[in-house]
């Protein structure tokens, strides 16, 4: 209930007394101040429709509604804010982009500004001023981002997956210290199985997380779906291995994971089920809202991916950049109001808001106030540093975004790892999926 | 009344010639067609449109938000060879006789034995439709929730009387995950089934029966040559209907499986989606879409001709 009222106030058109209630003035001076001397000031009479992800965390959506109403009493420009969930984020942006109409800023998922790239603003100044003051953006951000030289959108946050284990249960493994390495990995998950307390990830169509965890694998023995020309090069000896691999540890996962969808492991973790999983902060978060599962909280830590053979980290984060398109009327109050999140005064209070859920990817925000009011929190401060962009070391674009929604590399493992297929067919099949995507 | 006075005699009104225009408003064949004009456009709009439209989509490369480009039969082309796509096709058949012959094996049984002179008819009656106006997605949440890996009331129930030691892999199992899926879709498909079938059992004369009596026929022998020949038209409705609709289900495997584990329970209705909207290929999740036409003409087909072909239907007496 809270959520509507807060909501309808806001477009109702009293966001003024609605977020005073919220933030107080401070961040009203603070708008008011900054619009003035921004390098971008909103043309008078502006209005932007902006399209997001609906949120996870609530906090992080007030703090973002703070945000728009603060631009908008400081600006005079008139916000329409609405949200759309995870799967109907592009297809929605797709059709706006192809008819030249109804939306003006779009934050949506992976390479987003990269399926229309003749359809954006370019940001460069955004980016390049955003840059500049903060540090410089993450390898991985920005390659989602840019086409050549410029920037097709900004890369907002990434929202980050890691390992959500229960302490007790890998100490009892003896592993006092969370494995850095494959090998090590495989076997603490051995240990875990042994102690009837199994790890376990999703091998069903999970979107999030299905694909986070096995590229992962992929990637970290040096195998990738295409080469950075795009050519298809996924039937080769190091996916033979990271099948091998990856079989070896589902055999010590809890059973039904081939069945799993993005919520299956966040319930069986907190029923006290498993032990081990990759997965967003919200796990955690759950469990230390839930008075009931204090201990559970308690005994709940995060770890990085381990590393794999090729010696490097290679995680697959899900990016959430934004982007403006080139037929809106107000191109300098959409560069404004991206420049204006990702201030300082803004971008903290809401990576506050979002409990470790968003990742930033300006490297000044490594010393956010949120990385460290929980130190179970700053593992996931890494999450924009580690990653690879979806695309692998492929262009990122429409094709990687497709062989990702379409579960390529997911049904390849699943196909190896349940015994419906040998490693040569199910990475022969693999094979044929990605070239008719890649054609 | 007036002005008709006023005018002069002599000024007959000349018979004109009758204008096309004329013809049409006035001839019955053509009012015929007026009739019907509104009827033909819903149709035309809503359903050969669309179905035109999906067809024509099938043979480019539509994208989400991009117009394509016609590229002849490359989409049919590559789904040709395709494992994913014939799997689906053969999870499709699998699903649709195996649920479909339940569906009427209990369903007629259900029938017949509301048929009967019972104690609360109607309300049996009733609670037999009751899977039927649950929304689908309701139940197939409910069902995933009941072959959940982890918390099946199935597996607890039977982990309690000590039957089991390991929670079932409902879903996770390729075999088990086809049962289940089926097992939903018999469980919401049965009521139509049956409510159906009781409905053509009522307008059996029961004078048949009692002729049948008479004669000494037993209860199977009135089964065999009474009920089930009146029955069979709507066998045949509602049977086609029920194919159809399983054939095209949707919401069940969407909500409880996705079309996993490894795509044992993908349907081509699902794949379709998965491909045209989650992966944004229009042109090839069409394909998939329209490959299902010809699968779905020959299910129509064969009730049609294969258990209607009685004279009686066309107002003559039965053979």
């Amino acid at each position: 209930m809270h959520d509507f009222t807060r909501r309808s106030l806001l477009q109702g058109g009293t966001a003024l007394a609605a977020t005073g209630a919220l933030t107080g003035p401070a961040l009203f001076d603070f708008a008011k101040a900054w619009a003035q001397t921004a390098p971008w000031k909103a043309e008078s009479g502006a209005k932007l429709t902006v399209m997001r992800w609906k949120r996870f965390v609530p906090a992080e959506d007030d703090a973002f509604n703070a945000m728009v109403a603060a631009f908008k009493a400081a600006t005079g420009t008139e916000m329409n804010v609405f949200s759309e969930s995870f799967e109907d984020v592009q297809p929605k942006a797709s059709v706006a982009a192809n008819t030249g109409s109804g939306l003006d800023l779009a934050w949506g998922l992976h390479t987003l500004p990269q399926l229309f790239p003749t359809k954006v603003l370019k940001m460069n100044d955004v980016a390049d001023y955003l840059g500049k003051k903060y540090g410089g953006w993450t390898e991985a951000a920005a390659k989602t981002c840019k086409h050549g030289d410029d920037w097709l959108g900004i890369p907002v946050a990434t929202i980050g997956g890691y390992f959500t284990y229960r302490k007790s249960a890998t100490d009892k493994a003896g592993f006092k210290e969370f494995p850095k390495d494959f090998p090590s990995f495989l076997e603490m998950c051995k240990a875990l199985k042994a102690n009837n307390t199994p790890a376990g990830m999703a091998l069903g169509h999970a979107t999030g997380d299905a694909n986070g965890w096995l590229h992962w694998i992929l990637w970290g023995h040096g195998a990738y779906t295409v080469d950075k020309d795009d050519k298809v090069i996924i039937n080769s000896p190091e996916t033979a291995k990271a099948l091998d691999y990856c079989k070896a540890l589902s055999d010590t996962f809890i059973s039904g994971v081939a069945s799993w969808n993005d919520s299956s492991n966040n319930k069986a973790f907190l029923a006290g089920d498993l032990y081990c999983t990759i997965n967003g902060i919200s796990i955690y978060v759950a469990a230390k809202d839930d008075p009931t599962k204090k201990d559970l909280a308690e005994d709940t830590y995060h770890a990085l991916m381990p590393v794999g053979p090729v010696g490097k980290p290679t995680e697959l984060q899900l990016a959430v950049p934004i982007l403006a398109f080139n037929f809106t009327k107000y191109p300098n109050a959409a560069k404004a109001f991206i420049a204006f999140m990702l201030e300082k005064e803004n971008f903290e209070k809401w990576l506050s808001g979002a409990r470790g859920y968003l990742t930033h990817t300006l490297n000044a925000y490594d010393s956010a106030p949120v990385w460290t009011a929980d130190p179970k929190n700053a593992v996931f401060a890494q999450a924009s540093k580690r990653a690879l962009p979806a695309s692998g070391i492929g262009t990122p674009g429409e094709k990687a975004a497709t062989a990702i929604a379409d579960f390529i590399v997911v049904d390849m493992f699943a196909n190896y790892c349940t015994g419906s297929k040998d490693a040569k067919s199910a990475m022969a099949d693999a094979e044929r999926q990605l070239k008719r995507i890649y054609r | 009344m007036a002005d008709i006075a006023l005018a002069p005699r002599s000024a007959k009104t000349q018979i004109r010639e009758a204008t096309t225009w004329d013809q049409l408003k006035h001839n019955r064949n053509w009012l015929g067609f007026w009739f019907m004009l509104p009827a033909m456009a819903f149709l035309i709009f809503f359903l050969a449109y669309p179905l035109g439209l999906g067809i024509w989509l099938s043979f480019t490369d539509t994208r989400i938000g991009r117009i394509g480009q016609f590229i002849g039969t490359e989409n049919y082309e590559w789904l040709w060879d395709d494992s994913i796509f014939w799997l689906s096709v053969f999870n499709t058949l699998l699903y649709t006789f195996i649920a479909s012959a339940f569906k009427f094996a209990i369903g007629l049984y259900l029938a017949l034995l509301l048929n009967e002179n019972m104690p609360f008819k109607a309300m049996l009656r009733a609670m037999v439709l009751i899977p039927f106006i649950v929304p689908t997605v309701l139940s197939a949440l409910a069902f995933w929730w009941i072959f959940d890996s982890q918390f099946s009331i199935i597996s607890w129930s039977l982990k309690h009387l000590g039957l089991i030691t390991q929670n079932i892999n409902f879903l996770g199992d390729t075999t088990w995950a086809r049962i289940c899926v089926i097992f939903a879709n018999i469980w919401r498909g049965v009521p139509f089934v049956a409510i159906t079938l009781l409905a053509g059992l009522q307008t059996v004369q029961p004078s048949l029966y009692e002729a049948a009596t008479l004669d000494g026929a037993t209860r199977w022998q009135m089964f065999r040559h009474i009920t089930y020949p009146l029955l069979t038209p709507i066998i045949a409705v509602v049977m086609t209907f029920s194919v159809l609709f399983t054939f095209t289900d949707f919401q069940l495997i969407w909500a409880m499986t996705r079309g996993g584990p490894v795509n044992a329970t993908h349907l081509m209705a699902t794949l379709s989606y998965q491909r045209a909207i989650i992966a944004g290929q229009l042109g090839e999740g069409a394909a998939i879409s329209s490959a299902m036409i010809p699968f779905l003409l020959a299910a129509i087909m064969v009730s049609w001709f294969g258990l209607q072909r009685r004279k009686w239907q066309q107002g003559e007496n039965n053979d």
